[in-house]
Parts: C-alpha cells; structure tokens; sequence
C-alpha cells in the first residue's frame, strides 16, 4: 500500500539535493548553513521514525540554532534572466501551462477516481493520505513531461526548486514547530486552562452572550494554537455543549459546523498558523512577513460578525 | 487547583512575533518554558517537542512542488501567466481574484482541496496574473502596492479552502466536529454539518469578493 513513507522517502530525496546542490553554491556566503538546515530536514524525512524522541527533539534544536544564528543565506547564481525568460515564454506559448496543471489535475482525476470506483477497495493508496500521495504522483508525472519536452540540464529541478526553497528559508519547517508547540501546549495543560476561563467567564441567561464567548474563545484559542482543531473539543466541552446544547437547547448540528468556521476567522488572523499565512509571504517575497494576515484581517472581522448572527439565528430560531 | 503558569508560553509567542524575533527561536523558547512551567522535566519537553515535529511531517510534503514550479519559472511560466491576462478583455485584478475565489471555494466544497493551494498554483499563476492585470489598468505601480495585490491572491486562496472545505462531508475538520459531539453523546451526521458550512461560504464570498472588487477602485486612486 501506498502510504506516506514513500512520500517521506521522496521528500527526504528532495531535501537531501538540495543539501548538496547547497554545498556546492560558491555564489551563497552561508552555503554550509543552507547544507545543514537542508541535510537535517531530509535526515528528519528518512530517519524520522528511528531517531526517536529525544533525537528529533535534537533535531529541532540543531534547525532552530541553525535559524536562530542567521546562518541560512541564498546563493545568487542566475537561473534565466527576464529577458530569456519573456523569450522562451513567447517561443513555448501557452503549452507552458499544461506541466504546471498536471499536479491539480491528476489531484482531481485521482481524487474522484479513488472516491468513485471500486479502486479504494483495492488497497492501492492509503486512504488515509490520497490526497498527499497524489500530490507526489503528480509531482513526478509533471517532471517526466518537462524533462521530455523541455529537455532541460540534468540538474535544473534541484537547482530551481532550491532557488524557491532558500526564499522561503528557515519558515519552511516553521509549521511543523509550531505543530510541535501545539503538543507541548496540551501536555502542559493549556487547553484545559483556558477552557476553565471561558467557562468561569460564562454570564447566565443571555443566550446571545453565550454564543457571542463561544465563538471568539475559538477565535482566540486558535489564534494561540494556530488551529482550530485544537480549539474546537476545547471550547465544545467549556461552552458549546454544557452551554449552548443543553442549557439553551441550540441545534447541536449549528454549534458545531459554524463554530468551527468562527474558529476559521482567527486562523485568518495569526502568524501561528504559518503554512497559509507565513510561508506564503515568503513564497511571494513580500516586503512584510505579515502582509497576508494584514490582507485577509478586513475579511475576517466582518465573516466572524456573519458567523455570530448565523451561530444565533441558525441554533436557536 | 488549575495552573495558570503555562499561560506566560502564550505570552511569550505574542511578544516574540511582535518584537520580530526569529519565529523558530520564539516558538522553541516558548515551548522550553511552558512545559517547565507546567511541571514538566527539560528531557520530557525535548521528547514532546520531537515526537509533535515528527508525527507531523506531512505538513511539508507540499514542497514537493517546488522544483517543477521553479522549472517551470525558469522557462517563463511566469511571463506567460501575465501575457495571458494582459491579453485578456475586460479582466481586472478584482474580477480575476473573484473568479479564483469561487473557483477555490467550488472545488473544496467537492473535496478537491489540493486543487489550488500557495506554492502550485498562487505562486506561479494567480498572483503574476493578478500583478498584471492590475498594471495593465494602471500602468507601473510600486512594489508596495505590488505587495498588496499579492497578499491579496495569497488571502483569496486562503479565504477560499476555508470557507469551502467544510461543505464536502469527508474532509477533517468535519469528522473531527462529528467525532468531538459524539464524545458528548451528541450524534450528528456528517451532512447534518456540512449544511450548515453553506450560509458560512456564501458570506465569505460576499465579503471577500466585495473586498477583491474595492481593490481596483483603490489600485486606480493610487496610481494617480
């Protein structure tokens, strides 16, 4: 069965090319700093499993000393200039799209293949991960048309996707810590700490208060979190059904789907949840690491506001 | 009696990102003092520390894109994305966000989230498109403006998986909403949830897309 170790196998292949493609990059002054973030992130894929506890919490120290002493740099040896490039754009046209649209496509074929026809009876792909390993499927799929078509250097996709990889930099593995600070924070007892407070906080017989607390402490603790998968059974067991569900009698279906698109608001509005708000800013090389949450911020506000009134009029009509 | 203590870990997070520290430095640091404020030993933390980086490792799978996107970049993907639009009639960076927008919300509310998504398709496609097209309305524009209609392609496509994603029954967040009630003896079926994710969507892309359309008018307003 395909699973997500094989994944990680690529993944760790990835990472370990761009180590060595970093090694070799006379043109980057930190080039060894970009050699051990990168070798440790595909050690972290390979060897994840086997290091243990301990030795992946290691890990982390070592990337975030690496990070910490600004010892990540970019390298600047030119891919193609402008100019060539508005060249080859004219000269290929708009064939150029079609590699680019393998990867959402063979998503979407792939997904609905898998849902629809007999194929996820067949033990072929984990179900639990088709989505991720059709992304690698169609990774490869996309690479095999433009090596085929474009004929470029042996060498190009290491050295291109190295070139994006170095822009994002040390927020790379910025989701997965703070994934990890999502696990120190429930074995610490934060969750059920804040629960506490919002239920202690909880005013008697206003119906609108209680939804009003309910849905901004799941913007507030998914703010902290960065999620709001970690929010929801949180605020559910401290508001949502001792409160909303059985004390007022609100439509449970209500409580549940809206409150978790309240919580939806406040990822919107947090650096925590760094793979849709951080990463992407560096991806786009924006000037303000904070630009996308600045962006998305006037939508939040007033999608909150719409998500209180449905929460109030939808649950308790 | 609750400890209160670990709530300075939070308090640390905030002060690090404002005081823009390196954000793995403030998270490693805060993590380091939480769980020592919430009774935990150094060795314990490091293992939680490691375990959580480990168990979610998927998370980085996406980068997986990134050489054929860089490929691609290298044989102009870019600059056909903006002679497309540029040739385009009647296309402004608004009505184009717009159309991301409910394209991003139809395909998650049909589960295809990966359809879409920062690095495979913001990256390359929409936020060069909606980059030119907001030059060819309103000819050069400077990079600080230029950063904001990228911001705004990055927010789109964010604002669009969120508040469509819950539409389809079998995605994460759903089950996890179901599986939460059930603990309380609550019994919902995944529809009974999704539906109620429908009036959530229609909202966000009202707002949203009202938001994307006031972007040409302030895009006007600044270049003259």
């Amino acid at each position: 069965m395909i699973n997500l170790h094989w994944l990680y196998v690529l993944a760790g292949a990835m990472f370990a090319a761009f180590a060595l493609g970093s090694a070799r990059d006379s043109s980057n002054p930190r080039r060894w700093g970009n050699t051990a973030f990168w070798g440790l992130v595909a050690v972290s894929f390979w060897f994840g499993d086997l290091l243990g506890d301990i030795g992946n919490g290691i890990l982390v120290l070592l990337l975030v000393g690496i990070a910490g002493a600004h010892l990540l740099g970019k390298g600047s040896r030119p891919s193609t200039t402008v100019e060539e490039r508005e060249r080859l754009s004219d000269r290929l046209g708009n064939k150029l799209f079609l590699p680019a649209l393998i990867i959402p496509f063979t998503a979407f074929v792939g997904t609905l293949a898998f849902n629809y026809t007999p194929l996820k009876n067949t033990g072929l792909i984990d179900p639990k991960s088709v989505t991720l390993v059709l992304l690698g499927v169609g990774v490869i799929l996309a690479l095999i048309v433009c090596y085929a078509w474009l004929r470029p250097p042996v060498a190009a996709p290491v050295e291109e996707g190295r070139r994006l990889i170095d822009s994002i930099g040390w927020a790379v593995v910025l989701p997965q810590m703070l994934a990890s600070l999502g696990a120190v924070f429930a074995a610490a007892g934060v969750g059920t700490t804040i629960g506490a407070m919002a239920g202690a906080i909880i005013p008697s017989g206003s119906v609108f208060l209680a939804v009003l607390l309910y849905a901004l402490g799941m913007v507030v603790f998914t703010m902290i979190m960065g999620n709001a998968f970690a929010a929801f059974p949180v605020m559910a067991a401290a508001i949502g059904v001792p409160i909303l569900i059985h004390q007022d009698g609100g439509n449970p279906a209500v409580i549940g789907a809206v409150g978790m698109l309240s919580g939806f608001c406040g990822t919107l509005m947090t650096p925590m949840a760094a793979n849709f708000n951080i990463v992407p800013a560096a991806l786009l090389e924006l000037k303000n690491q904070y630009g996308v949450i600045k962006a998305q911020v006037p939508t939040a506000i007033p999608l909150l506001i719409a998500n209180i009134l449905i929460l109030y009029f939808g649950a308790f009509r | 009696m609750i400890n209160y203590w670990p709530l300075l870990g939070i308090a640390l997070v905030v002060l690090g990102f404002a005081l823009r520290f390196n954000p793995l430095l403030v998270v490693a640091v805060s993590a380091i003092a939480t769980g020592l404020l919430g009774g935990m030993d150094f060795l314990k933390i490091l293992g939680v520390l490691g375990k959580g980086f480990n168990d979610n490792r998927y998370v980085s799978i996406i980068y997986l894109v990134l050489p054929v996107i860089g490929l691609l970049e290298r044989y102009g993907l870019q600059q056909r994305a903006r002679t497309m639009i540029v040739r385009m009639r009647g296309a402004t960076t608004g009505r184009l966000l717009v159309g991301y927008l409910a394209f991003r919300q139809v395909m998650a509310a049909l589960g295809l989230i990966a359809v879409g998504g920062h690095a495979q398709m913001v990256r390359p496609l929409v936020a060069p498109m909606a980059e030119a097209a907001a030059e060819k309305a309103h000819g050069k524009l400077d990079e600080a403006t230029l950063d904001r209609v990228k911001a705004m392609a990055a927010a789109t496509d964010n604002v669009g998986v969120f508040f469509g994603e819950d539409i389809f029954i079998a995605i994460a967040s759903i089950l996890l909403i179901q599986g939460s009630l059930a603990g309380f003896g609550i019994q919902l079926t995944p529809f009974q949830l999704s539906v109620w994710a429908i009036p959530s969507a229609i909202c966000a892309f009202i707002i949203h897309g009202t938001r994307a359309l006031l972007l040409d008018r302030q895009l006007g307003r600044r270049a003259k």
